[in-house]
């Protein structure tokens, strides 16, 4: 609730293991109020939200975070003033216990992982250089290396191609299919053709609720769907 | 010249000119060299709250003076001066207060804000100043007197070369601790809370546990910085605890330079050695032209006189400077794929 205007009702979603979710839906309909609540940045007045069977419903977003949650802002979050290597290191250490953050020295343990996430999204030649001089989609796909570094079960991404060009769009397409092995994903997007062509499932907001649930073909033939988006979108 | 060399260049020169100071200084510059040393323990504990874990703290004179104040009645009251009991007591009180501050302040249910937590420890140190005054047990307004001097077994440590060197070793090991602290890995968590504290908890990080873990590290520091001042001056008195002491050691720091450690060490002998020569040139305006002097540089040059050698990006980065080379990966940068 924000004073008396309800942004989510009667939501009812569920994400499976394995599973690419898009979240679409016409601005305003929810769909990052719902990654917020579900990431723990928004507390819903009601309702409950489980994760691998917990009730994370009033659990902080750190603890979130501990238990495989892991968020991707819509309006990129990155540390401006340190490296990119640095971003990822810090994403990836979250959760080591205080006594091996503070003797842990060297990075050599963290160090193969860092660049090999790095790598993963193009950005391993630009590891030393200040986050704030990439790129905006650069600095996109360095918001989604920090939110995969620990290793999340679930990966919430709100518009993670926003700012970005046709060719970096289906890179980061082929990279997030290519995910699917290791964490669900939830992925919020205006760009139906990129969610028509990576998503398993999709389910469209309307004003707060869940209009519509079900695979790409599905959600194509819906009339309820093609209803809204031709009178609103 | 690279930042971490011109840092390591200048800690070096500090080291040996403190070192060797006391071999061609008089009895009275020594003693007052020695009450810089303190009070530059005492700043670089603030650094260590503001500089790099983003926690202002108006309050740091609260742990000194109370660790000041409690090895003053160790010594008065149980006649207790021994430096194995007297210096680890006053780091204690100083870790056992802050840590209760810290609890009430920064664990709540809620990240506090900025102003909060500012507010609650300037409150707590003019609190704490108040007491003192009105509390004849702890010798009101006129604080305890004449404390004697600390022993070593049966030498006594007085003000003077002895003395100069025992807050010497204390500064250079903590200020080596601290280096180590911020430089570690929780160093780059010091920076990540400092740059965006909302953001690390979607890591998972306990944002608030070690913002509370620095400031009782930080408030253990100024309470041995407590300790020495006591038995070094042989009095404590209200001002040790109170506001203004708290604002000078912000001052002292964000002159020198916050988030560097040795920005805060530069900070404390700059203002002192100043203040003297013009409190001895011009008597009556000296504060005037100080109070001028510190604007200056903190409205023209907020990285402090630190940033004179110092840029922003080499402040942020001081704990570990990237890296090797990355690794090729076959076909990554033909195919472009991500």
């Amino acid at each position: 609730m924000f004073g008396q205007l309800a942004a989510l009702g009667d939501v009812d979603f569920v994400v499976e293991e394995g599973q690419l979710h898009g979240l679409i839906g016409p601005n305003g309909s929810g769909k990052s109020t719902l990654l917020k609540c579900i990431a723990g940045a928004e507390l819903p007045s009601a309702g409950r939200i489980t994760f691998l069977g917990q009730d994370i419903t009033e659990v902080t977003p750190a603890e979130r975070a501990r238990v495989g949650l892991s968020l991707k802002f819509q309006v990129t979050s990155v540390f401006p003033e340190l490296s990119v290597y640095d971003n990822v290191l810090l994403a990836l250490q979250a959760q080591d216990p205080l006594a091996r953050l503070t003797f842990s020295r060297t990075r050599a343990a963290r160090d193969e992982r860092v660049r090999a996430i790095l790598d993963d999204l193009r950005l391993g030649e630009r590891a030393g250089v200040p986050a704030s001089v990439l790129s905006h989609g650069q600095q996109q796909w360095l918001e989604i290396a920090m939110a995969l570094a620990a290793r999340p079960r679930l990966l919430l991404l709100d518009e993670p191609t926003g700012g970005m060009s046709l060719e970096e769009r289906r890179a980061t397409g082929e990279f997030l299919v290519t995910l699917r092995r290791s964490c669900a994903i939830v992925l919020v997007e205006h760009d139906l053709d990129f969610i028509r062509e990576i998503c398993d499932v999709l389910t469209v907001l309307d004003q707060g609720h869940v209009l519509e649930s079900g695979t790409v073909e599905d959600i194509q033939r819906s009339r309820k769907v093609q209803e809204v988006y031709l009178t609103r979108v | 010249m690279a930042p971490a060399t011109i840092v390591r260049a200048l800690e070096a020169g500090l080291l040996v000119t403190f070192a060797l100071l006391p071999l061609a200084l008089a009895d009275f510059w020594v003693i007052f060299v020695t009450r810089v040393l303190i009070l530059a323990l005492l700043a670089l504990s603030f650094d260590l709250v503001w500089g790099f874990a983003g926690i202002m703290s108006f309050g740091q004179a609260l742990f000194f003076g109370s660790a000041g104040y409690g090895v003053a009645l160790l010594a008065r009251d149980a006649e207790v001066r021994s430096i194995f009991v007297v210096l680890p007591a006053a780091v204690v009180i100083g870790l056992v207060l802050s840590s209760l501050v810290a609890a009430f302040l920064l664990l709540g249910r809620n990240p506090p804000s900025l102003t909060f937590v500012a507010l609650g420890t300037l409150t707590g140190s003019y609190a704490a100043d108040r007491l003192a005054r009105g509390w004849y047990y702890l010798g009101g307004q006129n604080g305890i007197p004449s404390i004697p001097p600390m022993t070593a077994g049966p030498t006594e440590i007085g003000e003077g070369r002895s003395f100069y060197y025992l807050a010497l070793v204390f500064l250079v090991a903590v200020y080596a601790a601290c280096r180590f602290l911020v430089r570690s890995q929780l160093g780059l968590a010091l920076a990540g809370i400092r740059i965006n504290e909302a953001r690390m908890a979607f890591f998972g990080y306990r944002v608030q546990w070690l913002k509370a873990i620095v400031f009782s590290v930080a408030g253990a520091i100024a309470g041995a910085a407590g300790g020495l001042y006591a038995f070094h001056e042989g009095f404590v008195w209200p001002n040790m605890l109170g506001v203004i002491l708290s604002t000078q050691i912000v001052l002292y720091t964000l002159f020198g330079g916050a988030g560097t450690l040795i920005g805060a060490v530069v900070g404390v002998f700059a203002i002192e050695v100043v203040s003297f020569v013009l409190a001895d040139a011009y008597p009556t305006v000296w504060p005037v032209i100080l109070g001028v002097l510190l604007l200056v540089v903190i409205l023209f040059r907020p990285s402090g006189l630190i940033g004179l050698v110092l840029d922003q990006r080499a402040r942020a980065g001081a704990f570990r400077v990237a890296v090797r080379r990355p690794r090729h990966v076959p076909g990554k940068a033909a195919d472009g794929a991500a």
